[in-house]
């Protein structure tokens, strides 16, 4: 029975996790370089930028969610069980979110990527 | 890819994987949560190694973020993916976990995976009028 709510939990926490991934990579993308505007405007302007996002806020909501279930999660199993299943799964649902949502440029190079990852994936977690 | 661009995402490695340690340690001393009383998660709050653990993934979230505002999301994720590889160290050398071949050869497929999709572009170049997303009116 642990084992099924360890993998709910995992499944919680790819789903929270990707949107959460995806709603961030979004609003920095809008921000900007980090770099470049504290170079510009200083480190204030930082600080404004990032807490003035709503869609950053959302997706640290979701992040929020799948660092809980995580956290559980890591209660009823080895680190070395969720930290990989769940990152890696993350890592796939993360590519699909990029190109739909995001409109990346998710190559032919990065589905290969993704496909040894799910391979790292099923290896890590029947083992 | 500069100096410090490259340095973010090494900070994105470091602070994750070993903040999930940190994590991961407090929980064993808490013990298992009950599906039941799914509240008792907040009690773990007071362990200090999950305080740590905190504070680590705190700074986590803002290099991931910095990587994230010069890089794209499909190339970030694989790029700080050798953290899977310190955190099965930390498992086995902190944790004292058991780590079979066979997830080492999991390991080794993810790095594979890494390395496939490092040698691209970090950046998918946009016109200014398609980045913003439907339905969403924000500007940052």
């Amino acid at each position: 029975m642990r084992t099924y709510y360890t993998w709910l939990c995992i499944f919680t926490t790819v789903c929270t996790a990707a949107a959460g991934d995806v709603l961030v990579a979004l609003a920095m993308r809008r921000i900007g370089d980090l770099g470049e505007i504290r170079r510009r405007h200083g480190f204030f302007a930082i600080i404004l930028r990032v807490f003035s996002s709503g869609i950053l806020f959302g997706g640290v909501f979701f992040m929020a969610i799948a660092f809980f279930s995580n956290l559980i999660g890591l209660s009823w199993a080895d680190l070395s069980v969720v930290g990989p299943a769940s990152a890696a799964l993350t890592f796939v649902t993360n590519a699909l979110g990029a190109r739909f949502f995001l409109h990346e440029n998710v190559d032919r190079r990065r589905w290969l990527a993704t496909i040894f990852v799910c391979l790292g994936v099923l290896l890590l977690t029947w083992s | 890819m500069t100096l410090r661009k490259y340095l973010v995402i090494l900070s994105v490695v470091f602070f994750g994987s070993v903040g999930d340690a940190f994590l991961a340690r407090g929980m064993k001393h808490t013990g298992a949560i009950d599906i039941h009383h799914l509240s008792n998660v907040f009690t773990a709050l007071a362990n200090p190694f999950v305080i740590v653990g905190i504070f680590f993934l705190l700074a986590f979230m803002s290099s991931y973020m910095t990587a994230l505002s010069f890089a794209d999301l499909t190339y970030v994720m694989p790029a700080t993916a050798i953290s899977y590889v310190v955190m099965v160290l930390l498992s086995i050398f902190w944790l004292h976990e058991h780590v079979s071949p066979q997830r080492w050869a999991g390991v080794a497929f993810i790095v594979i995976g890494v390395g496939v999709v490092a040698g691209g572009p970090s950046r998918t170049e946009h016109p200014a009028a398609q980045v913003p997303a439907r339905g969403l009116k924000e500007r940052a």
